[in-house]
């Protein structure tokens, strides 16, 4: 496994705590369908999320990594759900299929244009996990309306991005890689060390786990053994998240955990957990 | 069973028919259809040099080194029969297949119509000459067993086996027919051997006994030869004395599948066509319907005002229906639009309207189904199966919004080149790997592989340190070491390692290859070849 970061749990503030815990039994409520209550993600990256897997019917905003996308696709694929790329015209199908993708159940629509809204739309219909590469910017009513409708239809729908998506369930960024195999005109590309950070709105605290994105087999792989030190950036990316979602509710996430998270992110405390 | 009287029937035999269906017209080479190492049929040609048939495949080796033997192979044998099958329906109904090679019809209603058996045989025969069948032989009598032996026994048409063929006048009336009247089936059959009671053991078994003919074996008591050889032995003694009761069904013709349109003036746009063609597709869908079919595949045959056909097959993963046939019709005149030249348009057409009318018309649309399925197998499950139906539907409308080519499904295939190792096919079509992903396929990149591949290969700029041309010699080296990818310094690199693929008529790809990983911690894999560099994929 990776190393988790958990900075701050419900209890520790009473209203931060409260929000939290009114925002559970909302989804509660909100859930529609009781079969398949959770999109399955990779073992490694499981600690991520509240849940241990992808909230069914949300969005979730991806940074742009094709690698994170493949691995995320990969893992209800192999379980036999069908999934779908729109707007991908340059995924790798072969390193997709090293992460244990199931090519026959995966539709791809590689170039939808402007109209990757309504392609999502009706793909929302029938397949549980779509990737997508918005061609276009979404006004708001547009975004409220396929969210509603990714919720009645329980699709989870990941938003590779780099434009806030005003009403996503959460993030996922991949930052810091570090490549390994390769020297000075010697060896060959083993693997890629990378951090996932996970933000969602049941855990507003960034989750990171450090790992092999892709590894020699060309699949995911967890526990690296190498201890992370936290450079530089990697505190400041851990912060910078809360303050990339700008609308209403991010606001009043951001003020839920008012001097919990922002600022005292304590990585002081992440040496403690290595 | 004696007092059964046995109807009139007409066998159609088209002699060595494993061969025609193999080989096609006559005349044949030396040829031999050969299953467990038995000879089952053989062409004239053959003949001539004593293969028979039944023969070992050795023993007909040896009588004949040139001999080509042919696996059997009953389904070809059946799926060729359908032809003349065919053939024979356009002049008489109610055809049945006995087997391929043997096909049977009541007699009655041909005889009545071209006023007797034998004018009935020769048109047949005539007919079947026009078709292109001008070996077939004709045998009427009572029953099929009868009638088939009147068939083969009818005497061949003296040019049959000979290279230059009569016109179809004479074959006709060489007498390629044989009639037994009615009532002397068993005096016809009386002289021949008991062998033609296809049944060797019975048949050996007789002739020890000392009954060599049909006619023999009809002259024992019925009883006594059900006592010594039970049930079979009776049927077989009914047919020696001509009293074969076989039933013919016939075979339901095809019903009438394929519909068209044509346009009174020539269309040019491809909504108005999609609209006009709405109606042909209904009663496509609808005839279907009432032969409880459903088409899996149907060709689309376009025509145009200078009478230029464009066809193209269309699959389905499940089936057609008449919203479906319209979208192929569309997608067809658009891909069609597309490839058309422009040149011969008006000069006065701007862009836009061009991409709508650069085809000058079509006249004509016709959907003709090419496969068809039993529509008991694609009804909606009541429960549960209908997750795919869904499915099939929600992404077709997607098609419909974007064009055939909108969405695809990837498959792996074999290569070197990264864009080469992957393809993608249309929703909908049959996936065919074009080149084996299993065979080994040296000078592929192992495990890990980028995330993102660039089909096909994008142009980069990778320099020296300093900003100078790389270059790669013949014995791959380089001339500097990478520094500069994209723009972004390199941190590290590896290769190169020379990539030979000769796909083709040997102008395929001879190029290096490098790993670079930037200082952005971007991993690139980047190929040098004809003195460019292109990025094959990025890893992250």
């Amino acid at each position: 496994m990776g190393i988790t970061l958990r900075t701050v749990d419900p209890g520790e503030s009473t209203r931060a705590g409260e929000i939290l815990r009114l925002r559970q039994e909302i989804t509660r409520m909100q859930r529609r369908r009781s079969d398949l209550p959770l999109i399955p993600v990779h073992p490694a990256l499981a600690p991520l999320f509240p849940d241990g897997g992808l909230q069914v019917g949300t969005t979730y905003a991806l940074s742009s990594s094709p690698g994170l996308v493949a691995a995320l696709l990969a893992a209800p694929s192999r379980n036999g759900s069908w999934t779908a790329a729109v707007g991908m015209p340059t995924l790798g199908l072969e390193a997709l299929a090293g992460h244990g993708a199931d090519l026959a159940r995966l539709i791809l629509v590689p170039e939808p244009g402007d109209r990757w809204l309504t392609v999502t739309s009706a793909l929302s219909e029938v397949v549980p996990l779509i990737a997508v590469r918005p061609g276009s910017r979404l006004r708001d009513a547009e975004a409220s309306r396929l969210s509603a409708r990714l919720r009645d239809r329980g699709c989870t729908l990941l938003l590779v991005s780099s434009a806030p998506w005003p009403q996503s369930e959460g993030s996922i960024r991949v930052h810091d890689p570090r490549w390994h195999g390769l020297g000075e005109g010697w060896g060959l590309l083993e693997g890629c060390d990378v951090t996932v950070t996970a933000q969602t709105r049941r855990s507003p605290v960034p989750r990171s786990v450090r790992v092999r994105l892709p590894g020699a087999l060309g699949t995911m792989e967890s526990g690296i053994r190498e201890a992370w030190t936290g450079e530089g950036g990697s505190a400041e990316s851990g912060t910078v998240r809360l303050a990339t979602t700008e609308t209403g509710r991010a606001q009043l996430l951001a003020a839920a955990e008012e001097g919990t998270a922002a600022e005292a992110m304590p990585f002081p405390r992440l040496k403690a957990v290595v | 069973m004696s007092d059964q009287v046995p109807s009139r029937v007409l066998v159609l035999w088209f002699p060595d028919w494993p061969l025609r269906a193999a080989l096609g017209p006559l005349p044949h080479p030396p040829v031999a259809v050969v299953h467990a190492n038995r000879v089952l049929a053989c062409s004239p040609a053959a003949r001539e040099h004593g293969v028979r048939i039944g023969q070992r495949r050795r023993e007909a080796q040896g009588l004949l080194p040139s001999l080509r033997l042919l696996p059997a192979d009953p389904a070809r044998d059946e799926r060729g029969f359908l032809p003349p099958l065919r053939a024979i329906e356009t002049e008489a109904p109610g055809v049945q297949m006995l087997r391929p090679g043997l096909a049977v019809l009541r007699a009655r209603g041909i005889a009545r119509y071209h006023g007797g058996e034998e004018a009935a045989a020769r048109a047949l025969l005539t007919h079947l000459t026009a078709a292109g069948y001008p070996e077939a032989r004709i045998g009427v009598a009572d029953g099929p067993f009868t009638a088939e032996l009147a068939a083969r026994g009818a005497p061949p048409a003296p040019s049959a086996e000979d290279t230059d063929r009569p016109d179809p006048e004479d074959t006709a009336d060489a007498s390629a027919y044989r009639i037994v009247p009615p009532g002397a089936a068993a005096a016809f059959l009386a002289p021949l051997p008991v062998q033609v009671l296809q049944d060797p053991e019975i048949a050996s078994l007789l002739i020890r006994l000392g009954v060599r003919t049909l006619g023999d074996l009809a002259a024992l008591p019925v009883l006594d030869v059900r006592d010594r050889f039970g049930i079979r032995g009776a049927r077989l003694h009914a047919l020696a004395r001509g009293a074969d009761s076989r039933p013919v069904t016939a075979r339901s013709p095809d019903p009438e599948l394929a519909a068209e349109i044509e346009f009174e003036s020539p269309l040019a746009q491809s909504d108005q066509i999609a609209f006009a063609v709405r109606r042909t597709a209904d009663e496509v869908t609808l005839s279907l319907a009432t032969a409880s079919l459903v088409c899996t595949e149907v060709r689309i045959d376009l025509t145009d005002d200078d009478g230029e056909v464009f066809s193209r097959a269309w699959l389905h993963p499940t089936c057609f229906e008449a919203a479906d046939l319209v979208d192929r019709v569309r997608w067809q005149l658009e891909s069609l639009a597309a490839t058309s030249p422009t040149a011969d348009m008006p000069s006065g057409i701007a862009s836009s309207s061009a991409r709508d009318r650069p085809f000058r018309g079509i006249v004509r649309v016709r959907l003709a189904p090419i496969a068809v399925d039993d529509a008991a197998h694609h009804q909606p499950g009541l429960f549960g199966s209908a997750g795919d139906e869904r499915l099939h539907h929600a992404v077709s409308r997607v098609q419909t919004l974007l064009g055939h080519e909108g969405v695809v499904m990837g498959a792996l295939t074999g290569g070197r080149l990264l864009a080469d190792r992957q393809q993608l096919t249309p929703w909908g079509e049959r996936v065919v790997p074009a080149r084996d992903p299993d065979l080994p396929w040296p000078g592929h990149l192992p495990a890990p592989l980028p995330a993102e591949v660039f089909v096909p290969p994008r142009a980069i700029t990778v320099r020296a340190a300093d900003g100078g041309e790389i270059r790669i010699d013949e014995r791959g080296r380089l001339s500097a070491p990478p520094g500069l990818v994209d723009g972004s310094p390199v941190t590290a690199w590896a290769g190169p390692w020379p990539v030979r693929d000769r796909r083709g008529d040997g102008d395929g790809v001879r190029g290096d290859r490098l790993q670079l990983v930037d200082v952005q911690q971007r991993a690139w894999l980047v190929l040098h070849a004809e003195h460019a560099w292109w990025a094959e994929g990025r890893y992250h």
